[in-house]
């Protein structure tokens, strides 16, 4: 499935490809505020995490809930070797740092990989868990290599200036990110198409099967497991150079292996470019969203919800689906229904949103006073009109949806049918 | 080896489960380029007796030998590389890759091609056009790209065939190939099967006569986890102590499935 991606031929390839490297150079020269390339180096790192997390659980279907411990003890090794470089006990110029912390990521990999990839399935899901816990635990029993409570700090200038490049300024440092970004997600792809990549897959669908053809089973989710653990290195790595400070708390914690692996599947992890979708809605939430409301956790965890239930294979399979749509020629029988989905699908959050706010409003903000603003209508929490229009909204909303909702279910089953039928009389043919 | 090894030799072999023994000191020797069919009531232990050669269960005691090198108790991916190939009973394919990927896969590792993470699929000239190949053999060309999952049931079964034969093993087992399929189907399918194992050891366990008779040099009656007959498909018929163990109204059945053909 994941090559299905980019099958337009070569020229199709290099547009794609072209397209992406234009964007990584473009992106920042279009949005210029620091807080825009803060976000942006955030995207680049995560992305690669987010493609190194999805070898795992797209394309060899390991649930791994320890993603963070390879990028975590990249960022670590990369801080200390950045740390000795300085002092001048070793020579390890900035730009070559990520690679260090590709592979630690990879030698912890092949470390506790060995264990975890013994098993597949729910066992390898306790197991990557379990490894997780007890990494995260050892973080706090030797403080002189994690940092304690206040982390490892580094500055990251030091050094001669590579190719004028001191990477003091922040432009300097997405510049480092942007290659390491394209370069990586360039391998990673190519990854995928390889003899490897190829039995990764297959054993994902039928390990039994893949006994039975010659290989080891246990062997190719090893190896998996190994270069997903070294392009998290890198992008842990990436991260420590970025911020300049590293955090077992933060960087080994489980919920970060959750946060990868909810964004990986968000983005969508049947496709190769899913991701990278995945990466910068991370980022977009964990910024923007938090900065606009504080329950933006609760959100988060709906729209998961929701996706798991109504789109499992992420935003990438939603943008596939409709694509395939498009080329058929039958979009045009879908747009309406999609502005009324949208319209309905407004009413609703309107009306629910509000209500979360207001509950949130009333117990973390009652010293402000009862009166909160939600995208410019005031509410106030003591006011039962304000309460009772909330949730008429949301009911009303909500009843339009699932009318709007049942019917486009119904076009969607049409259209898919016929384009089902076409194929098979192509194949007929 | 100077004496001629057997291609497929049981001895004395036996497996227990628990209390219960399913295969209770099976001896079979199958030569090299026969074609056998396994046959047996329900429970008599034809299917353990394909986990047993392949790998998927280990004996409890007895030996099984492939072209005379002892292979019980290695694991399934090492017997496969030592030539020896299977199917299953229930349709066992990689449902999210494309009929071809299924195929190339299968050629992989007989190509040496192994876990390497350094080459393209698309530069590996030979195994591209094996599976190609294989895809023409098994008459699956206009499906090369749909996924497996989206075949038809005769469809997968064909491709359980393909991905068994892909890497070229001498000894092919297959566990009851034309199962749930059609008369018509399954006429066409034996036909298939005969093409594609030209020349290799074939085992098959079957519950149709129909296709014991049409595919089968030999025939070995397992009943209670013994072979108490092997033989060509006369004699077998014609011995009395299979007449006796084994229902002869499937052996009617049979010969009057052979008397149609």
């Amino acid at each position: 499935m994941a090559n299905s991606v980019v099958k337009s031929g070569p020229l199709g390839r290099v547009v794609v490809w072209g397209l992406f490297a234009v964007l990584l150079i473009v992106l920042p020269l279009l949005f210029r505020s620091s807080l825009a390339l803060t976000m942006l180096s955030q995207m680049g790192y995560l992305v690669i995490i987010c493609l190194s997390y999805n070898i795992l659980l797209g394309q060899g279907g390991m649930l791994s809930f320890g993603h963070a411990v390879y990028t975590g003890m990249g960022a670590f090794i990369a801080v200390h070797a950045m740390n000795q470089a300085t002092k001048g006990a070793i020579w390890l110029p900035v730009s070559l740092v990520p690679l260090v912390g590709g592979v630690a990521g990879m030698f912890f990999a092949a470390l506790f990989g060995y264990v975890t990839t013994k098993k597949s399935g729910t066992t390898f899901a306790m197991i990557t868990l379990g490894i997780g816990e007890l990494v995260a635990a050892m973080s706090l029993m030797f403080p002189a290599f994690f940092g304690g409570e206040g982390g490892v700090t580094t500055n990251r200038t030091y050094g001669a200036p590579f190719l004028g490049l001191t990477f003091g300024p922040q432009i300097q440092v997405y510049c480092l990110i942007a290659a390491y970004c394209f370069v990586s997600t360039a391998l990673m792809y190519a990854f995928t198409g390889t003899p490897l990549g190829r039995m990764l897959n297959a054993v994902r669908d039928n390990p039994e099967r893949v006994e039975f053809i010659g290989y080891n089973t246990q062997w190719v989710r090893y190896l998996g497991f190994i270069i997903a653990g070294f392009f998290a290195g890198i992008g842990g790595a990436l991260a420590a150079i970025n911020f300049e400070i590293v955090g077992a708390a933060d960087s080994l914690s489980s919920v970060r292996s959750g946060g990868y692996l909810l964004f990986t599947f968000l983005g969508g992890a049947t496709f190769f470019f899913g991701p990278i979708i995945g990466a910068v809605l991370l980022v977009l939430a964990s910024v923007l969203l938090s900065e606009i409301t504080k329950a933006w956790l609760l959100y988060l965890g709906l729209v998961f919800l929701l996706m798991v239930m109504y789109a499992p294979g992420g935003i990438a399979s939603l943008i596939m689906m409709n694509l395939r749509v498009a080329k058929s020629g039958k979009l045009a029988r879908l747009l309406g229904w999609y502005a009324l989905l949208a319209v309905t699908g407004a009413l609703t959050f309107f009306g629910i949103a509000a209500l979360i706010e207001m509950i949130y409003h009333m117990q973390l903000n009652e010293a402000l006073g009862p009166v909160l603003s939600f995208l410019g209508i005031e509410l106030n929490v003591k006011s039962a009109a304000s309460w009772a229009g909330t949730v008429v909204v949301a009911l009303i909303g909500l009843g339009l949806f699932e009318l709007t909702r049942k019917r486009f279910a119904l076009r969607w089953g049409e259209v898919q049918g016929e384009i089902e039928a076409a194929i098979r009389a192509r194949e007929a043919a | 080896m100077t004496t001629q090894a057997y291609a497929v030799e049981l001895k004395a072999l036996r497996k227990s489960f628990g209390k219960t023994e399913i295969i209770r000191g099976a001896d079979l020797a199958v030569a090299a380029g026969e074609r056998v069919a396994i046959i047996g009531p329900n429970g008599a232990g034809k299917s353990t007796l394909f986990n047993l050669i392949s790998g998927r269960f280990s004996p409890t005691s007895g030996e099984i030998l492939l072209n005379g090198q002892r292979i019980h108790g290695l694991k399934p991916y090492e017997i496969s590389r030592m030539g020896l190939a299977r199917s299953f009973q229930i349709t066992n394919i990689f449902g999210r890759l494309s009929v071809f990927e299924n195929l190339r896969c299968g050629v992989l590792w007989a190509l040496g091609y192994k876990y390497a993470f350094w080459k393209f699929l698309a530069g590996l000239d030979d195994a591209n056009q094996r599976a190609d190949e294989l895809l023409h053999m098994i008459k699956l060309d206009r499906k090369r790209d749909t996924l497996a999952m989206n075949l038809t049931y005769a469809e997968q079964r064909a491709l359980e065939i393909g991905i068994t034969i892909a890497g070229g093993a001498n000894v092919v087992l297959l566990d009851e190939p034309t199962a749930g399929m059609s008369k018509s189907e399954t006429s066409r399918f034996i036909e298939l099967i005969r093409e594609v194992t030209v020349g290799k050891t074939l085992l098959t366990v079957e519950h149709d006569m129909g296709v014991v008779f049409g595919l089968a040099d030999k025939i070995a009656v397992l009943v209670y986890g013994e072979v108490i007959a092997f033989d060509v498909p006369e004699a077998v018929r014609a011995n009395p102590r299979v007449q006796e163990a084994y229902l002869g109204s499937v052996l009617a059945d049979a010969q009057a499935a052979e008397a149609g053909h």
